[in-house]
C-alpha cells in the first residue's frame, strides 16, 4: 500500500500525526540516554591521556553534530517555505531554530567545561569554536528576526533568507579543522575508521542517537503549538477533540 | 581560579557530570517545560476565541429572534 506523503505536508494532517508521534520518540530518547549514560559512566574506559575529562565528549561531540544538522534541516525548510510557499516547512523552521539554538550552546558550554583541564582556557578565538558560536548566534539571529515581524508570512519569508545565508557557516564549521591550523581536534570518527575503544564508540552513538529522538519528539511538540496559533481561525482546529470538549462542558 | 583548578582534577567525574550533563539535563527540562507553557497558552487562546465567538453567534441568534 503506497503512503501519500503529500498528505501529511498540510497541518491539518500533520498535527495528528505528529501528536501520535510525540510519545513514541520521547520514551526512545529516555530509554537511550539512560543506556548512554549508563555506558558512558560505567562501561567505557577511562582515556590514557585525557583521565575521565574526555567523558564530556559523549554529550559535547552529539550536541554539536546536532547543532549543524538541525541547522541545515531549518535551512532546508526555511528554503522550501520560501520556493513553494507551504504553510508548514516556515512553521517547522520556526520549530526547530530554539532546538538548534540549545544545542549550539551545549556544544560551546561543554566544549568550554573539557578545554579548561585540557586547553588550560575556558575559551580560544580558534577557527571551529568561532565558527559554533557564529551558529548560535545565527540561531538567535533567526528567532529574533521571526519575533520582530508581526505578519507571520512575511517573518517566515525574511527569516528563510537569513537561514540560507548562514547555512554557509556549516561546512565552515565541520572543515574548519582541516582548512586552518586549529587548537580543536580532528573528527575521531572517520569513514576509514577509528582508533576509538568499542564502549566509547557505542556511548557516543546511543547519545547520538537520543539526541536526535529528544529533538524530534521537541520540534514536534513545539510545531503543533505553531500550527494551532496560526491555523487558529480555521473550521478544523475549533472541531478539535480538547478544544471541543471544553467549551461543550462549559455550556 | 587556582582552588577550582585544583578540585577539578581532584573531582573529575563530578566536575565532568554536573558541570556538562546536569547543565545539559538542566536545559533539556527548560526547553520541554517551555514547549509544555506554550501548548497550554496555545490552546487556552483557541478555546477563549472559540466561546467569544460561540457568544457572538448566540448574541447575534437572540437579536434576530427580538
Amino acid at each position: 500500500m503506497a503512503i501519500n506523503w503529500f498528505k501529511y505536508s498540510a497541518p491539518t494532517t500533520f498535527y495528528g500525526l505528529a501528536g501520535k508521534m510525540i510519545p513514541w520518540f520521547a520514551f526512545f530518547a529516555a530509554i537511550l540516554f539512560a543506556i548512554g549514560l549508563y555506558i558512558g559512566f560505567f562501561v567505557a574506559p577511562m582515556d590514557a591521556q585525557q583521565g575521565e575529562f574526555y567523558r564530556i565528549m559523549f554529550i559535547h561531540v552529539p550536541a554539536s553534530i546536532l547543532s549543524m544538522f538541525l541547522y541545515l534541516i531549518m535551512a532546508g525548510y526555511a528554503a522550501l517555505g520560501l520556493i513553494f510557499n507551504t504553510r508548514l516547512s516556515a512553521m517547522m523552521a520556526s520549530a526547530i531554530a530554539p532546538t538548534g539554538a540549545l544545542f549550539a550552546l551545549i556544544s560551546l558550554w561543554t566544549g568550554a567545561l573539557w578545554g579548561k583541564p585540557m586547553w588550560g582556557a575556558w575559551w580560544l578565538w580558534d577557527a571551529r569554536l568561532t565558527s559554533e558560536l557564529i551558529l548560535l548566534f545565527l540561531y538567535l539571529g533567526f528567532i529574533a528576526l521571526h519575533a520582530s515581524i508581526e505578519d507571520p508570512r512575511r517573518a517566515d519569508r525574511a527569516a528563510a533568507l537569513l537561514a540560507i545565508v548562514g547555512s554557509v557557516n556549516v561546512p565552515i564549521i565541520y572543515f574548519s579543522v582541516t582548512w586552518w591550523n586549529t587548537l580543536h581536534q580532528g573528527s575521531t570518527i572517520k569513514f576509514s575508521g577509528t582508533s576509538m575503544h568499542i564502549a566509547m564508540q557505542q556511548a557516543m552513538f546511543t547519545m547520538l542517537a537520543a539526541c536526535w529522538l529528544y529533538a524530534i519528539a521537541v520540534v514536534l511538540a513545539r510545531v503543533r503549538s505553531i500550527i494551532l496559533e496560526r491555523e487558529r481561525n480555521t473550521a478544523w482546529v475549533t472541531q478539535l477533540p480538547g478544544i471541543a470538549d471544553l467549551s461543550e462542558v462549559k455550556q | 581560579m587556582i582552588s577550582l583548578d585544583i578540585w577539578m582534577r581532584e573531582n573529575p567525574l563530578t566536575y565532568v557530570w554536573f558541570g556538562s550533563y546536569t547543565f545539559a539535563l538542566i536545559i533539556f527540562a527548560i526547553e520541554i517545560a517551555m514547549v509544555i507553557h506554550k501548548r497550554k497558552i496555545t490552546l487556552q487562546q483557541v478555546r477563549l476565541m472559540r466561546n467569544a465567538r460561540d457568544e457572538t453567534r448566540e448574541d447575534a441568534k437572540e437579536e434576530d429572534a427580538a
